[in-house]
């Protein structure tokens, strides 16, 4: 089963729930898909055992194969690509990487060189399967390294993903292909605002979803009233805890300073297995 | 005219929390809310729409399946995985396009030996100019599920610089995304300076220094902030070596206090809500950040 963890806001606890998740289950892989910013590492210490580069094709031009007849340029959807008289050139952080200039180059000038754009890292933190990714400072485009990291997905294992912020192309490219979908959330204005782009975001995506509203006992009432409204399942709420708060910043996990709450992450897992049912 | 960022890497460290509360305090401003994917600072401005405009943003594929011979094509060239074939009883009985996964980028278009492919104008957001009892708020919102938000962003900073040349106001403030791929460097790009908003915790301190280097990297100056500085005072220190390490000045520490909760929930920018030691940071903050401008 693969299970992610999204919200629309950031910093409401997703890469908390996920990684207290990851810690409290046995036969897990945890994919840390917040390639701009990964932390998830910070709490389950893995080893990395493997780095690899990931590149996105983009155009290379033979000069003395193009006639400079602007077809790659026409075509182009993203601009990244142009012909100034006797001169191509390739804006590469504008690149898509869909291969249509030289697919359709009909001097065939044009092959295709790999623009590193990050890394994926595989390693271990005990018997969790840990992956994540890093993208490169100044580079603009994620999903591609999203796609990357979750190559290296193992249906064998429950499968944790923790998802960037937000609720365009780097959190569908994440989310993508999940059993279930965590939606973590505070009792604040924000985090309710934020929620609701969250749920219309996976209702399109059609993946069963519940939430968990973290900080639960700060802030009002109304997150917990608009689930109930919209019969959405709260799997789980997190009181706030001045202690967890610095443990937290320590790079410590719950479930690590308190042995006990690891029931209440496998209950949220229980809740989820029958709800996907 | 000058333009201030507010950025963090993280999110959930107080951006906003601390863009309304500038809002409240500046006197000659236009403010811009560049997170444009969860947009949170008009539920503390409370904008009255003056003006929507509608934000266009490449195109879609879509197969005409009259014309459509099935021949998989399409199916070949796409990177993206975006057109499925669906077979029944062994043949391929049609295609299909996937909007969500479709990039936009027209391979299949162009390659489709029949034309069954027309490519559509996408519309994938709003952008908003409103006004606030605090001065204009230019602001948007992208669809759920769409991509290209750097555009949208870029958008919304031309509007606000226009507004405040307009009217003659001399500073935008402008409320970041988080991150650090294409919308915050949308946002941060030609800015006179970017306040970085971190916590003493070791994911914020690691975001911090991963968009410190992006600031960096497009040229833009930073300064930080560490909100909730009493959480962890160890890391509190580390922070301030790093910064002097890397020259970078530190505009303020905002203490932890759950009234700047409450403030929220109340939907009233801290400063406003309360005169206590945390609003009087936050005052501290803002008149230091103006200084360093």
């Amino acid at each position: 089963m693969i299970i992610s963890v999204a919200s629309g806001k950031g910093g409401t606890g997703k890469t908390t729930v996920a990684t207290n998740l990851a810690l409290s289950l046995d036969n897990v892989q945890f994919i840390d898909c917040d390639v701009e910013e990964p932390n998830a590492h910070i709490f389950l210490k893995p080893e990395i055992e493997k780095k690899l580069t990931v590149n996105i094709p983009i155009p290379k031009v033979d000069e003395s194969k193009c006639n400079y007849c602007g077809k790659c340029a026409d075509i182009c959807a993203f601009n990244a690509i142009a012909v100034l008289g006797e001169k191509v050139l390739v804006f590469s952080e504008l690149c898509h990487g869909c291969g249509g200039c030289s697919l359709l180059c009909p001097e065939n000038a044009i092959a295709e060189a790999g623009n590193k754009i990050g890394i994926v890292e595989i390693g271990k933190a005990d018997n969790i399967l840990f992956v994540d990714g890093k993208l490169d400072i100044g580079e603009p485009m994620s999903p591609p390294l999203i796609r990357e990291a979750k190559k290296y997905i193992n249906t064998d294992k429950t499968v944790i993903i923790d998802v960037p912020p937000g609720t365009s192309c780097p959190v569908i490219e994440a989310v993508k292909g999940s059993d279930f979908c965590i939606l973590v959330t505070e009792p604040t204005p924000f985090g309710l605002y934020d929620l609701e782009l969250a749920v219309e975001l996976i209702k399109k995506l059609e993946i069963p979803f519940g939430v968990v509203i973290n900080q639960s006992d700060i802030g009002d009432e109304k997150v917990e009233q608009y689930c109930l409204n919209l019969n959405i399942p709260i799997l789980m709420e997190i009181p706030f805890d001045k202690d967890i708060a610095f443990e937290y910043s320590r790079g410590i996990p719950i479930v690590v300073k308190k042995l006990e709450k690891k029931q209440n992450f496998k209950n949220l897992y229980h809740q989820i297995k029958e709800l996907v049912k | 005219m000058k333009q201030i960022v507010v950025i963090s890497g993280k999110g959930g460290t107080g951006k906003t929390i601390i863009t309304a509360s500038f809002a409240a305090l500046s006197n000659a401003k236009v403010i811009a809310d560049c997170d444009v994917d969860a947009p949170d600072l008009h539920l503390l401005l409370k904008p009255k729409v003056k003006q929507t405009f509608d934000f266009k943003s490449g195109k879609k594929a879509f197969i005409n399946e009259e014309e459509c011979i099935n021949c998989g094509e399409c199916v070949e060239v796409c990177r993206f995985e975006a057109i499925d074939e669906i077979i029944e009883n062994d043949v391929i009985n049609r295609m299909i396009i996937d909007p969500i996964s479709c990039e936009g980028c027209g391979v299949c278009f162009h390659v489709c030996p029949v034309n069954a492919i027309e490519m559509r104008e996408n519309l994938t957001g709003k952008l908003f100019i409103s006004e606030t009892k605090y001065g204009t708020l230019v602001h948007a919102k992208l669809n759920v599920a769409e991509e290209n938000s750097g555009k949208l962003v870029s958008m919304v900073r031309n509007y606000a610089k226009h507004m405040a040349e307009k009217d003659k106001k001399n500073l935008v403030i402008i409320d970041g995304p988080p991150g650090i791929s294409c919308p915050i460097i949308a946002s941060i790009t030609g800015v006179d300076l970017a306040l970085i908003v971190t916590e003493p915790t070791l994911s914020a301190m690691h975001d911090l220094d991963r968009v410190y280097k992006v600031a960096k990297h497009f040229k833009v100056r930073s300064i930080v902030c560490i909100n909730k500085y009493d959480l962890n005072l160890k890391n509190t220190k580390k922070i301030k070596k790093y910064c002097k390490e890397n020259n970078i000045d530190i505009a303020g520490n905002i203490s932890f206090d759950l009234i700047v909760t409450e403030a929220l929930v109340n939907g009233i920018p801290v400063v406003e809500y309360i005169d206590n030691k945390v609003s009087n940071e936050i005052r501290d903050l803002y008149n230091k950040t103006i200084n360093l401008l």
